[in-house]
C-alpha cells in the first residue's frame, strides 16, 4: 500500500476498495446534507437531494480527485448523478492508472 | 415544466436581493460624469466599482481620436473581419499591440469575452487537454462548454494542484493548454504564474494568461502580470480587453506561434460577428499611446490602491489576499453584502456587489476597482463611509475595540 502525506491530505495511489471510496465521498458531502439525521446513500441524487451548488460539487470533486489521484474531467462530472455513479466513475479511473 | 422553471432557485435568491429596496443588478447610470463620477437615483456618486483603471474614458485625446474616426469611416463596420470589416486601421491595431509585447500575431475581437470563449475553444480540440484554474472567469467556463478537449480544473492558484493534474495524464497523447489570470476578478488576487509556468514547461503545457485586468496596471511598461514576473517569452498566448484600462470594448489575444494566424479563419468569434467600430478602434489605438506615454498613471493607480488597501484593513475590513487595482471586501453573506452595497449607494458611493454563485467558494464581496484619477480624498471619504456603516451593521468591531492593521 502507497500512501504518500502530501501535507493536507493523504494521497491514496493504490485502487481504492469502494467502501474507501464511498465513505470519502459520505465524509465529503456530509457538510451539505439538509438535516444532521439524512443518510447519503448510493441512490442519494448528489444535486437534488443535498444542498449543494454546481460549483461546490466541482470543488467537492477536486478533493475526491486528490484523495483517490485521479482526474474527473468536467463533462463527466456534469453526467454524474448519483453518489453509486460518482463512486464508480472513480474506481473506473483509479483502476485505468 | 415552464421553460423558466429551472430557473427557479436563481429567482428566490434574486428576490432577496431586491427585498433591501435597490436591485443591483439594474443600476441606471443616469449621466456618467467623468471616469469617477456618475448621477445615480438623481444623486451625485462616487465611482469605484468600474474596472476603469487610468480613467481613459474621458481622455481627451481618446476622445477626439473616436470622434475623428467616426467623422473619417462612419459609425460600424457592418461587417466581419473575413467579409468587409477588415479596415487598414483594425491590422495598425493588432500591429501595435503585437508590438507593446514584442509578440509576432495579434488577432483583435469585438468584445474580450468573445476572445476567451472562442481563443481557448478553438486552440485545443478532441483527444487534447484544457486545464483551468478553479476561480476562472465566465468567459474561460463557456469556453469549456465549447470545446471537444477534456476540462480538468485545478485549485485556485496552487501550481502543485495544476501539477498533480498533468502528471495524472501521463504519457496520454494530445496537447495540454493551461489557462490562467494575471489578476482575478473577484478578489484581485494574482496568479504565482512564475511557479506555473514552471510546471507547464515540466509537462510541456502550452500557457494562456488573461490579462484582462492587469492591463496596464502590471509591469514595467503595463503588460501585465506575465511582464512582473518575467515571463513574457514562457506565455504561449495573452488575451486582453479593451474595456478596461484602455476604456472601450473589445478583446485580443497574441502569440509568436508562426501558425496563428490559422486563426483567423477558424476562430467563430472572429468570423461571424462584425468587427468593432472605428471610433473604438481609434481610441483604443490611442489609448494605448497613453499607457505606453504615461507611466505616471499607473504610478497614481498604485498610489490609490495603497490609500483604499492599506486603509479599509486598518478599520478592520477582510480583504481579498493581496494589494490590486481590484479589492474585494469580504462580508459575512448574501443579505448583508447587499445591505451594505446600498447604505453605500444611499451615502453616494457606488461598487460591484458580488455574491454566490458568481463568486469563488461562496463568498460575499463588495467589489471596489480603483482609478489612477481617484483623489486621496475621495478614497479617504469612502474609508471613512464604509467604517461607520460596518460599525453600525456590526461587520467591523465598536470604536474602542478596533485597534488597526488586524485582518
Amino acid at each position: 500500500m502507497i500512501v504518500e502525506n502530501d501535507g493536507a491530505s493523504v494521497l491514496l495511489r493504490r485502487v481504492p476498495t469502494r467502501g474507501e471510496v464511498m465513505a470519502e465521498i459520505v465524509t465529503q458531502l456530509a457538510p451539505f446534507r439538509s438535516d444532521d439525521t439524512q443518510l447519503i446513500r448510493g441512490a442519494t441524487v448528489i444535486s437534488k437531494d443535498l444542498a449543494i451548488d454546481s460549483l461546490a460539487v466541482m470543488d467537492m470533486v477536486m478533493e475526491l480527485e486528490d484523495r483517490f489521484d485521479v482526474s474527473i474531467p468536467m463533462n463527466l462530472v456534469a453526467e454524474i448523478q448519483t453518489v453509486d455513479e460518482l463512486a464508480d466513475t472513480i474506481l473506473k479511473l483509479a483502476s485505468r492508472r | 415544466m415552464g421553460l423558466f422553471d429551472r430557473h427557479a432557485g436563481l429567482l428566490d435568491a434574486y428576490r432577496d436581493v431586491r427585498t433591501t429596496g435597490a436591485d443591483p443588478f439594474q443600476i441606471r447610470m443616469e449621466r456618467v460624469l467623468s471616469p469617477t463620477e456618475a448621477i445615480i437615483n438623481g444623486k451625485k456618486c462616487l465611482l469605484v466599482g468600474t474596472n476603469n483603471y487610468f480613467g481613459l474614458t474621458f481622455d481627451p485625446s481618446c476622445m477626439e481620436a473616436a470622434i475623428e474616426a467616426i467623422k473619417a469611416e462612419g459609425t460600424g463596420t457592418t461587417g466581419s473581419r473575413i467579409a468587409n470589416g477588415s479596415y487598414s486601421e483594425h491590422v495598425a491595431l493588432e500591429q501595435e499591440i503585437a508590438e507593446f509585447y514584442g509578440k509576432k500575431h495579434c488577432m483583435v475581437f469585438t468584445t474580450g469575452y468573445q476572445a476567451n470563449l472562442r481563443v481557448i475553444s478553438t486552440l485545443v480540440g478532441a483527444e487534447d487537454f484544457l486545464l483551468i484554474d478553479a476561480d476562472s472567469h465566465a468567459s474561460i467556463y463557456d469556453a469549456c462548454k465549447m470545446t471537444q478537449a477534456e476540462v480538468v480544473r485545478f485549485k485556485h492558484n496552487d501550481p502543485a494542484s495544476l501539477e498533480a493534474r498533468l502528471r495524472r495524464l501521463g504519457d496520454k497523447p494530445g496537447n495540454r493548454l493551461v489557462v490562467l489570470e494575471g489578476i482575478y476578478s473577484m478578489l484581485g488576487d494574482s496568479a504565482p504564474l512564475k511557479e506555473f509556468v514552471e510546471v507547464c514547461k515540466k509537462y510541456g503545457a502550452y500557457v494562456l494568461v488573461d490579462e484582462a485586468h492587469s492591463l496596464g496596471s502590471l509591469g514595467e511598461n503595463g503588460r501585465g502580470l506575465c511582464e512582473a514576473v518575467g515571463v513574457l517569452d514562457d506565455c504561449h498566448f495573452i488575451v486582453g480587453t479593451f474595456s478596461k484600462t484602455l476604456g472601450a470594448i473589445g478583446g485580443y489575444c497574441v502569440s509568436d506561434d508562426p501558425d496563428f494566424d490559422i486563426l483567423r479563419v477558424t476562430t467563430r468569434a472572429y468570423m461571424f460577428t462584425a468587427s468593432p467600430p472605428p471610433s473604438i478602434v481609434a481610441s483604443v489605438r490611442q489609448a494605448l499611446r497613453v499607457v505606453k506615454a504615461r507611466p505616471e498613471l499607473r504610478k497614481q493607480l498604485w498610489d490609490n490602491v495603497h490609500t483604499l488597501y492599506d486603509g479599509l484593513a486598518a478599520q478592520g475590513f477582510k480583504l481579498g489576499p493581496e494589494h490590486g487595482p481590484v479589492v474585494g471586501v469580504h462580508l459575512p453573506d448574501r443579505m448583508t453584502a447587499i445591505g451594505f452595497w446600498r447604505a453605500m449607494l444611499d451615502a453616494g458611493i457606488y461598487v460591484n456587489v458580488a455574491v454566490p454563485p458568481a463568486t469563488p467558494n461562496g463568498v460575499s464581496l463588495l467589489r471596489c476597482s480603483l482609478c489612477a484619477v481617484h483623489t486621496k480624498e475621495q478614497l479617504e471619504h469612502m474609508i471613512e463611509v464604509m467604517t461607520g456603516i460596518g460599525r453600525q451593521m456590526g461587520v467591523l468591531a465598536p470604536k474602542l475595540k478596533v485597534a488597526g492593521g488586524s485582518r
